[in-house]
């Protein structure tokens, strides 16, 4: 790596020759302001407030568009000085401020941005004050529509163009653009047609000033009056980090947290816009079930009524079923509760992915459900092969990984499902599960890329596994991977390790819920088996923590316990509501998609009586008589990390270290394929959990961009 | 310089197609770039689009980012960058009026009352019999013969109010019109005829060779003596103060 030596204010260090002055500058300890110039955003350079001074340069230098490089020492030989803090830089700046300013409204009071407007903030730092010389009238610019997300002021852009670069770059969706030149520069989507990415909601934390501002939340609060929390999403199985802002006991906005690893700094905007389903149809009372009827009760009544349904079942007739949000505390709680009922028909795969278990119906081995090249490997795969994966919806942020991969190595993507446009070229090999058969019998030309290719991955997603021949389609995924050389040597992939064998989840709570063992071990019955069995009267009573993605309106006579936060479909069937915190509302863990525990931290309060789900299940076991042996969320914690070690580790993806071929030769079991197409897992990207339902803002984009006929990823 | 936006929808035609001829032509200008690098050619082809039709219209930014494999708004953004893009439908002559300072010195405001007055009050406005729009454009390089303005690929120079009338009459009357100066003048020579190199013999072949005739007596310099720089090369003109009432 080549450096170059600059004095920055004086300190002599040593840059790495590929970054930008702006960069050295920072690493040397100095602030530069900046609007147009974004770390992960192709430079720009059109702001100017980074303005340096090059002593002995003509000119004073754009920081963000000068190359390290390009910064030759001088005449005798000592290294180029770069003054950030003189009053020639200073004043600089100040005249670019001033020419910001021009035309910029001063409706900082009325203005969503105010107290976190990077322009306010600079202005303190470079505007200059009781100074003006102009009088004339400012620009006024029409505002444009850009959906129901994204709310526009357009009189206050300074063109910085950051929303322009990361629609074309990072989204993929070339939507926005600059029309016009000069003073008349307007950013607009074409003809005024909303922008159409799931990753939409950024371009609001990325508008420095207040011309792109959250639509749902305008007017709500002010940025000094929210509460901080940093937690975890749960709206896709990714794991984004996010920070909760909430006043008083409502969750006024999600923004994203930064991540390297996980999300970088962006969210899609389920993960964003969602909460305000936080506030609606929420379950803030226990009820029961009387001659047809819920009454609301009080929490006693509640567990008493389950109680004495439960003394009348033996344990084979009973089930339960952990929904998609649940945290690994409530899980692990209702795994014990069930234990101690001798219950075996648990299961966690709402969808009847056919993963976690071996083929003699033991726990598989994590690696066999785990999406193990993880997030940030992603970067480093130069061939994928989808299988029933739309990752634009299944996961939006890692989506936009695969896109930078193809933007920096050109990685080929192939793709057996319906044909969407992931932003990124995909080979489309139709839909038959047939082709996947002739990958792994190296009879399709894909095997040979997949051969080629150093570090080859295969995403099998919800539309591969949650099908009736998943097991054989599983089984075929891992014959892939092993011939193609997927399974490299141990080791995380920046050490040189590779593991290309991925299950895209979809689903927050799902590889918690495996790792804990939450399923139908020993013979049990699966989800499928439970609902079959509901409806022939061979299941009596069925316990769902927040379970609502199955078929939870044919559960035939079975007594049903609904665990949640939400009334959607498994509360309006249940015979007890038990009402649970949302995820903004517990202290909980949660395992990503790559095995990555994270732990999400409590917001606000659960409404009215509603509770966190593990002490819900703690006092119901109580009451039941097989009472839990933990007090406090420490010991549950605890309990946790003595049933599965890797809980104790916080933050980190699982290193691949098991390169035994008999781990992959034992995955899901040879058998058959179906005829049926190769789906994919969602059918309203916008729809898919009870709180995104329960969202007005996510019906508003469902209505826009999914139902309105305007075709974005699937269909 | 204005806000620059498609025009209003009921002026948009149904739809756009390149002729025969242009589209060949466009498919050659494509080829010039190497593979998906075709977006180059994104102003060649608006342009010709607008020779084809006058202006450049919504279904033909669409027609051409698909010919070209670009999103729509990045043509767009070219389309209502460049002013000399149409972006409202013009009349069979686009009357283009040079209003910047030389030609505005001459008298280009005569020039654009004409205009006013024959054609429509408001510039990029077609006339009512459909024949002319007229626009202001910036310095079109004709600054010797100021004032001007352009019609198609023709320049008509050294304008006035009167000639630009009677030059509007004769276009909308169909009578023939003669480009280049609309005086007596001859290309930029001077008015009443050229005023130097008027000796014959110059133009005759007889001084050919003749130079070292005019040449300076007493040697003159050699080619790397011309080359050096002179003493006033080095000396910088210091801006010295200069006493009050001193002549400037």
């Amino acid at each position: 790596m080549a450096t170059r030596n600059l004095i920055i204010d004086g300190r002599e260090i040593e840059a790495d020759e590929t970054i930008t002055l702006l960069q050295a500058c920072e690493q040397a300890g100095a602030e530069i302001p900046r609007f147009c110039f974004h770390e992960r955003l192709s430079v720009a350079g059109n702001c100017r407030m980074c303005l340096v001074e090059w002593v002995g340069a003509p000119k004073p230098q754009a920081s963000c568009a000068l190359q390290v490089k390009d910064i030759f020492p001088n005449k005798d030989g000592t290294p180029a000085k770069i003054n950030t803090i003189s009053p020639y830089a200073r004043k600089a700046r100040e005249g670019v401020m001033e020419f910001l300013l021009i035309n910029h409204p001063l409706d900082c009071p009325i203005c969503d941005q105010g107290g976190e407007c990077d322009l306010q903030d600079q202005a303190m730092g470079y505007g200059r004050a009781a100074f003006h010389r102009f009088n004339e009238n400012k620009r006024a610019v029409e505002d444009k529509y850009m959906g129901p997300l994204v709310k526009t002021i357009m009189t206050r852009c300074i063109a910085c163009t950051r929303c322009v670069r990361f629609a074309t770059e990072v989204a993929g969706v070339p939507d926005l653009g600059a029309t016009g030149r000069g003073e008349d520069v307007e950013i607009t989507t074409y003809l005024e047609k909303a922008f159409a990415s799931e990753l939409s909601g950024n371009v609001v934390d990325l508008c420095p000033v207040g011309a792109l501002t959250s639509k749902p939340y305008a007017f709500n609060a002010r940025p000094w009056e929210l509460k901080k929390t940093e937690s975890v999403d749960v709206m896709d199985a990714q794991g984004c980090n996010i920070r909760v802002d909430a006043r008083g006991p409502q969750v006024m906005r999600v923004l994203p947290r930064l991540n390297e690893e996980v999300n970088e700094e962006w969210i899609s905007d389920k993960t964003r816009h969602a909460c305000d389903g936080l506030s609606r149809q929420r379950l803030d009372r226990p009820y029961v079930r009387v001659n047809g009827k819920l009454k609301s009760t009080s929490w006693a009544e509640a567990f008493a009524a389950i109680a004495a349904r439960l003394k009348q079942t033996s344990p084979d007739r009973m089930a339960a079923i952990v929904g998609d949000l649940a945290a690994a505390e409530e899980i692990k709680a209702l795994k014990d509760l069930m234990t101690a009922l001798k219950v075996k028909n648990l299961d966690c795969r709402q969808d009847g992915a056919k993963i976690g278990l071996t083929a003699n119906g033991q726990k598989a081995p994590r690696q066999t459900y785990l999406f193990n090249s993880t997030i940030a490997g992603v970067e480093a795969a130069d061939a994928i092969l989808l299988v029933g994966a739309n990752p634009r919806w299944d996961a939006p942020v890692l989506n936009a990984r695969i896109r930078k991969d193809w933007l920096a190595s050109g990685v080929r993507v192939a793709n057996i499902g319906p044909a969407v446009d992931l932003t990124y070229p995909v080979e489309q090999l139709g839909t038959d599960i047939a082709t996947l058969a002739k990958i792994a019998d190296g009879s399709h030309a894909f095997f040979g890329v997949l051969t080629d290719a150093k570090r080859p991955m295969i995403v099998l997603g919800g539309g591969a596994i949650a099908r009736n021949d998943g097991a054989a389609v599983l089984n075929l995924a891992a014959k892939i991977a092993a011939d193609t050389g997927m399974i490299g040597p141990a080791g995380t992939h920046a050490e040189g390790g590779w593991n290309g064998f991925n299950i895209l989840h979809t689903a927050a709570s799902r590889v918690a819920a495996l790792d804990l063992g939450f399923l139908p071990v020993n013979g049990g019955r699966d989800v499928a088996g439970i609902v079959d069995g509901a409806q022939k009267g061979e299941i009596d009573f069925i316990y769902l923590l927040g379970a609502d993605e199955f078929d939870v309106a044919h559960l035939g006579r079975a007594f049903v316990v609904y665990q949640g936060s939400h009334g959607d479909a498994g509360a309006h069937n249940a015979d007890v509501i038990l009402p649970g915190a949302a995820y903004t509302e517990k202290d909980g863990l949660y395992t990503n998609f790559e095995g990555r525990v994270q732990r999400g931290r409590r917001a606000v309060f659960p409404p009215g009586e509603a509770k966190e789900d593990w002490t819900i299940l703690r006092a119901l076991s109580e009451v039941l008589g097989v009472k839990l042996p933990y007090d406090d969320r420490a010991a549950l914690v605890a309990a946790i990390e003595e049933d599965v070690t890797h809980f104790a580790t916080l933050n980190a993806a699982p290193v691949h270290a098991d390169t035994a071929s008999a781990t992959w030769g034992g995955i899901g079991a040879a058998g058959p394929l179906d005829s049926a197409p190769v789906t994919h897992p969602m059918t309203d990207f916008y729809l898919t959990n009870p709180i995104a339902r329960a969202s007005e803002t996510m019906a508003l984009c469902s209505r826009e961009f999914v139902a309105g006929g305007k075709q974005m990823a699937a269909e | 310089m204005s806000l620059r936006r498609l025009a209003p929808p009921e002026m948009q035609p149904a739809s756009f197609a390149f002729t025969a001829a242009n589209a060949e032509w466009a498919k050659k200008m494509i080829d010039k770039y190497p593979a998906g690098r075709q977006a180059s050619a994104v102003i060649s082809l608006l342009w010709r689009g607008q020779e084809q039709e006058g202006w450049v219209s919504h279904p033909m930014i669409e027609a051409i980012a698909r010919m070209l494999d670009m999103p729509y708004i990045r043509v767009l953004e070219v389309a209502t960058f460049y002013t000399m893009f149409n972006l409202e439908p013009v009349g069979t002559f686009l009357v283009q009026v040079c209003t910047t300072t030389p030609c505005w010195l001459r008298g280009s405001d005569a020039v654009v009352d004409a205009c006013k007055k024959h054609i429509h009050l408001h510039p990029q406005t077609v006339s009512d019999d459909g024949k002319f729009s007229w626009m202001e454009v910036e310095c079109l390089g004709a600054c010797v013969n100021a004032p001007m303005l352009q019609i198609g690929s023709d320049f008509y120079e050294d304008l006035d109010g009167p000639i630009t009338e009677k030059l509007i009459a004769d276009l909308r009357a169909g009578t023939q019109v003669k480009p280049g100066p609309q005086n007596s003048r001859l290309s930029s020579e001077p008015e009443g005829g050229a005023t130097t190199l008027k000796d014959p013999s110059l133009f005759d072949g007889s001084v050919i060779g003749q130079y070292t005739a005019y040449a300076p007596t007493g040697g003159g310099t050699t080619d790397a003596e011309g080359k050096k720089p002179t003493q006033g090369a080095s000396d910088r003109e210091a801006p010295a103060q200069k006493p009050p009432g001193a002549a400037t």
